[in-house]
């Protein structure tokens, strides 16, 4: 009994993708590059009339790319075949900020997956990358008037290079890893946002990326800069149809939290299961100021993604919360790394995972306390949740404490769905997958409070959750 | 007669030890019985073969419920013909809202709109003197004894079954909490309600007043009585039972 409803559940969860996410429109490329070499990338940066500064910095990256080895750690990584993936792919003119303007196809697919609705609800800017190239960009004027800017990232190198050449790849460099340097090499698209001091932004910006063609490589860039007692708040999400044949999406994002600044971080990674996830997220947060991470991590084929905040100075914050679902043939490679540098510094790592039908999550973190980093306090937390017992979780904690009078509290569980907790509720007349679904849920809770109820919503329904979250 | 339970000479086995040997029962709609007996009797293993767990294999037997044999049917089939079960040991479920629960569970019975909801809701809560902001504690989790089965009868109180079982619902309250639910339940007395109480003290029945009370030892029921026999079990106990 417990196993044919547990496998309804598997395939319940998740299973409208193909309706809602997993639709693709005729594809109408003005320019596709394939295949990976100093062509390429010249190509690209020429197609975007960049600074020379820029043409170098990519052409760097790719020798980086090219002479390090594949990474043997974390996922399989063994199937991507870098010679069959589209490096640029543009079906769209220019940047709009008018949805009018935007090319029939490409604008069909945004309103299907309701940005346009979810701008005017309740985001104070919004942006929408549509395979190589942001399509849409908008912020609300009474922002844009106190001196925020949100727009792509192509849009920012040529408006405000200054800005961009002090901070791009100083967080993520390119040597740090292939994929950052992979991106360095081939981004394209991705948002810039720059809040001016002490202007707080209280409703969401959001960026949405979308891929939509086969063997395409998404490479976004975002760089976030918080000045001085600044506060924004970003979410982005990611959708894609389904393919036989694998993509790749390795995006890098840089955030600069100054003195007293607030940035949270929020994503709800929804590739499907054909997407390879390889991303370098990293934060420096400056004296007294707060990172938050906000990361969850639903679809994908491999996510390998962990995403970091330096505290550079002292009582700066960071507060990493992460969660994973993997289901069949998907493994979740996620989790955070804090690295402590400064005295009084805080750190928080809270890591759910949800593994079922076969899926694998592992939680995979590092902390580090550096050198006269003293008085620190840090915790990390990671609980796994196995829906069934062909599924498996593993957790991967990393620690280097170098500093004695650190307070490190580190706590890991291991847990399955209890036949007393499933029992219990179909005596109340729900059915296991309902029930299920709503144990689930209560798992994961300490991520979904932290959303938006509109994305709350949304990611209930994507857990399959039958409840009316408009009474709660 | 629609809403009868009929439970006929039922065997029922747990991990192969045999638990219920032979229990015959019939409560009519409207009626409230009592069930009583020492620790380890089945009272409990009764109260959960009725709801459905799956760890309680039924042996031989029957269990009616109007017209239908309901051992065929899964938990949630059952609870949608109007059984309930107020548990000994409610479950608790860390991360759960408590009143997205309470509405997902009373909407898998009844279709009632989220306004309607909140005002019963509203009145349950004062009902049962518990606090508004109960509901935004996760489903048992930290909850006292006595909040426990508060929110059991909260639960039972807003599903409306026609056959409620609640099972040991009064360990755990103080007499004042005891009081509110004894007259809570009482309320919930007409012709088309029924009720299993299970209990080990008279207390709770002094509200309740059962048409018949039942004795069980060793998963047989040796007596069937009337509030006499609740009297005499407050004075004596159980010993006497197995001699009449």
């Amino acid at each position: 009994m417990r196993g044919a409803a547990m496998n309804e559940e598997l395939t319940l969860l998740n299973n409208d993708y193909e309706k809602k996410y997993g639709f693709k429109v005729e594809d109408k490329p003005l320019v596709k590059l394939e295949g990976l070499n100093e062509e390429t990338v010249k190509t690209i940066s020429k197609l975007k009339n960049e600074a020379s500064w820029m043409t170098e910095k990519r052409l760097q990256a790719l020798k980086i790319f090219t002479t390090k080895p594949m990474p043997t750690w974390g996922g399989d990584l063994k199937n991507v075949n870098f010679d069959n993936v589209t490096y640029y792919l543009r079906s769209n003119q220019k940047v709009e900020d008018n949805w009018e303007n935007v090319p029939e196809e490409i604008k069909q697919t945004f309103e299907r997956l309701g940005i346009p609705e979810a701008e005017r609800k309740f985001l104070a800017g919004s942006g929408a990358q549509f395979e190589s190239e942001s399509v849409y960009h908008k912020i609300r004027e009474d922002l844009s008037k106190v001196g925020v800017i949100f727009c792509d990232m192509d849009t920012a190198l040529k408006e405000y290079p200054e800005i961009v050449k002090e901070n791009f790849g100083r967080i993520v460099p390119a040597g740090d890893n292939k994929f950052a340097a992979l991106n360095t090499a081939c981004w394209s698209g991705g948002s810039f946002i720059y809040v001016p001091k002490n202007v707080k932004v209280t409703a969401p910006l959001q960026a949405y990326f979308r891929i939509n063609a086969k063997n395409m490589g998404q490479f976004e860039r975002t760089l976030i800069i918080a000045d001085e007692g600044a506060e924004v708040t970003y979410y982005e999400g990611c959708t894609s149809p389904v393919y036989s044949s694998d993509s790749l999406h390795a995006a890098v994002v840089e955030l600069v939290a100054k003195k007293n600044a607030k940035i949270r971080y929020v994503t709800i990674q929804n590739w499907s299961s054909n997407v390879y996830n390889l991303v370098t997220k990293r934060a420096f947060a400056y004296e007294n100021a707060t990172v938050e991470w906000i990361d969850g991590n639903i679809g994908s084929k491999l996510t390998m993604k962990y995403p970091s905040v330096y505290l550079m100075e002292k009582n700066a914050k960071a507060n990493i919360l992460s969660v994973a679902i993997a289901g069949k043939n998907q493994h979740q490679d996620a989790g955070g790394k804090v690295i402590h540098l400064a005295p009084n510094t805080t750190s928080r790592i809270i890591s759910k995972s949800v593994s079922k039908d076969g899926g694998r999550s592992s939680y995979r973190g590092f902390l580090k306390v550096g050198k006269n980093a003293t008085n620190v306090k840090a915790t990390v937390r990671c609980d796994a949740l196995l829906l069934d017992e062909f599924s498996r979780s593993d957790t991967y904690p990393t620690m280097q404490i170098e500093e004695k009078d650190a307070v490190i509290a580190h706590e890991a569980t291991v847990g399955k769905i209890g036949d007393e907790q499933l029992f219990y509720l179909t005596s109340r007349g729900l059915t296991e997958t309902e029930a299920m679904s709503m144990i689930v849920l209560g798992f994961i809770s300490e991520f979904t409070k932290e959303l938006p109820m509109e994305y709350a919503i949304e990611l209930n329904k994507l857990i399959h959750l039958e409840m009316e979250n408009a009474i709660g | 007669m629609k809403n009868t339970l009929t439970i006929k000479n039922l065997h029922v086995s747990v991990e192969g030890k045999p638990i219920l040997q032979g229990i015959s029962l019939e409560i009519k709609s409207g009626e409230i019985h009592a069930l009583m007996g020492p620790n380890g009797s089945g009272k409990s293993t009764l109260s959960y073969v009725l709801a459905g767990h799956p760890k309680y294999k039924v042996e031989s037997g029957e269990i009616w419920y109007g017209n239908t044999n309901i051992l065929a049917l899964k938990p949630e089939e059952r609870a949608k013909r109007g059984l309930f079960l107020a548990f000994q040991y409610p479950v608790e479920l860390p991360g759960v809202n408590y009143q997205n629960a309470l509405y997902t569970m009373t909407k898998a019975r009844r279709n009632l709109p989220p306004k309607e909801f909140q005002a019963e809701l509203k009145q349950c809560l004062e009902k049962l003197n518990l606090d508004p902001s109960f509901i935004q504690r996760h489903v048992n989790v930290g909850f006292s004894g006595g909040e426990k089965k508060k929110a059991e009868v909260l639960q039972l109180l807003l599903s409306k079954p026609s056959l409620a079982i609640l099972d040991e619902t009064d360990s755990g309250l103080d007499r004042d909490a005891l009081e509110i639910v004894g007259k809570a339940i009482q309320e919930l007395r007409n012709k088309d309600f029924s009720s299993l109480i299970i209990t080990h003290y008279p207390k709770l029945l002094r509200y309740l007043n059962p048409d018949k009370v039942h004795i069980i030892m060793n998963g047989r029921i040796i007596l069937t009585g009337d509030n006499a026999t609740i009297q005499k079990i407050e004075q004596e106990g159980y010993a006497w039972c197995g001699d009449e």
